[in-house]
């Protein structure tokens, strides 16, 4: 008799198993967690809105400033990710380092990197987009859903 | 004569010898708990190569041949090499058998390959159809976190549960003569699947694979717990060891006192593993550097290893499959 089949067939064993594996799965410590990503979050919005009022104190408009605020965050995340500094931030600040735009060039830059190893074409080109593609594609449903819906009832 | 013992086990007639042992682990590994146990601590992860598929290779070949060597012999003598690792198409092994040059079997158990190569190292040679083996593995942290998970420069959150991949690799040599701890009896596992689909849930969906192999090993062999010195599972982690105390316990058999799994054997609680080690090297590292030297010196009397390997792949749980699991067990006994 096996631990498996001693529970009168496979799918009785699993459930039971489940709700045995439950009782003893560790959580995650929420409130130190969220602690995190809201102090990392912050400062990194924060780090924007200085980057931001910086490029309006040299003339722009908010709107204009808008575009070079993303490109110098975007350049730090990916710098960071070279460095080898962003995944160990990440692993401390969870969402508050995955959120904001600098979450999003970590996760284009970290498979660039990785497979980079395959080459140009199959690596770098192709596999780049493999966490931040699915972001890129419903993002774009979205926005031309949102699009048509807006048109139709404007 | 019939060498079956019971229902899955094999009672080798003539023993084999554990004739010498070897290993290689990455810094992380080398800081941990087996700190100054391993024949070889690399700088880093990549050990001078160029990918860490290489640098995974390089420690397998590496492992067989300072196991080799210290036999005396050389890979002349090797009838045989049985290795295995986690890559797709076990590609570390493979590219580490074209620089060794012997007769190669690769074997893929995932995590539970050092057990299940010694356990077939162990059958040719009693078998009589070699008189030298190696069997080997390796493991990569980066290699597999690249393979399974994300690339390893993105910022995630692991979950409590999951469990770090082990960089190192362990080589022994099984021969017919000499002296040294024998491999006197094996069981063979079955595939279990414990119905968990959380990828991060490796050591749990692997325990009940243990214990039904612990449990087949001691009725066929009729053996207690505490014939053995320790039992060692290779990387169920916290929670796998948790689970399998009490799965046993509701058998009626009590393996608290002598059990510990090799996951929870290497790294230190503050280099933040989470729930424990994992990989091939897992096992590998705690048999051939700790236990191995632990039996030649006679600390160690009777030890039964139980590689536990986890079966499922990046396709699989994207198809929402469950995780089927398997478990050999290996006693080694001075």
């Amino acid at each position: 008799m096996s631990v498996s089949d001693g529970r009168q067939g496979q799918e009785e064993f699993q459930k039971w198993y489940q709700a045995r594996f439950n009782q003893v799965k560790p959580k995650p410590p929420i409130l130190k967690n969220v602690f995190w990503a809201f102090v990392v979050g912050g400062l990194i919005c924060t780090l924007g809105q200085v980057i931001q009022t910086y490029f309006i104190s040299l003339g722009l408009s908010q709107k204009e400033a808008a575009g070079p605020t993303s490109a110098v965050l975007i350049f730090l995340a990916a710098l960071f990710t070279g460095l080898g500094v962003y995944d160990e931030l990440g692993r401390k600040a969870g969402a508050g380092s995955i959120v904001p735009i600098t979450g999003f060039a970590n996760s284009i830059v970290a498979p660039a990197m990785e497979y980079k190893r395959e080459g140009y074409v199959f690596g770098v080109g192709a596999k780049m987009f493999v966490i931040a593609g699915p972001v890129i594609v419903y993002g774009l449903v979205t926005a031309v859903l949102i699009g048509l819906a807006y048109w139709s009832f404007r | 004569m019939n060498k079956k013992s019971g229902n899955q086990t094999i009672a080798y007639a003539d023993p084999p010898v554990l004739a010498a042992a070897a290993t290689i682990a990455g810094p992380m590994e080398g800081e941990g708990l087996l700190n100054g146990q391993f024949d070889r601590v690399l700088e880093d992860n990549l050990a001078g190569q160029d990918t860490w598929e290489k640098s995974e290779s390089y420690m397998l070949e590496w492992a067989v041949r300072t196991a080799v060597s210290r036999t005396g012999g050389t890979l002349d003598d090797i009838d045989c090499i049985l290795a295995g690792d986690l890559l797709n198409q076990l590609m570390s092994a493979h590219f580490a058998a074209r620089s060794l040059g012997r007769p190669f079997l690769g074997l893929y158990g995932a995590c539970s390959t050092m057990a299940e190569s010694m356990l077939l190292g162990a059958a040719l040679i009693d078998g009589g159809f070699a008189s030298r083996v190696a069997a080997a593995v390796s493991s990569h942290h980066d290699a597999a976190e690249r393979q399974y998970r994300y690339p390893t420069e993105l910022g995630v959150q692991r979950p409590p549960l999951a469990q770090w991949t082990v960089t190192g690799s362990g080589a022994v040599v099984l021969a017919r003569e000499g002296q040294g701890p024998r491999l006197t009896v094996a069981t063979i596992g079955k595939v279990v699947d414990a119905g968990l689909k959380d990828p991060n849930a490796m050591g749990p969906a692997m325990t009940p694979a243990a214990a039904d192999t612990l449990w087949h090993h001691l009725q066929d062999t009729g053996r207690q717990p505490n014939y053995y010195d320790i039992i060692l599972t290779g990387d169920l982690g916290q929670v796998g060891k948790t689970l399998l105390i009490q799965l046993m316990q509701e058998k009626g058999i009590d393996i608290a006192a002598n059990y510990e799994d090799c996951g929870l054997m290497i790294y230190r609680e503050d280099q933040d593993p989470h729930a424990g080690a994992s990989g091939c090297a897992s096992s590998a590292l705690v048999m051939c550097g700790h236990a191995f030297p632990l039996l030649v010196t006679g600390r160690l009397k009777r030890v039964l290893l139980i590689g536990t390997g986890s079966l499922h792949s990046p396709t699989s749980y994207q198809q929402k499959e469950s995780i089927p699991a398997i478990a050999h067990a290996v006693a080694i006994e001075a």
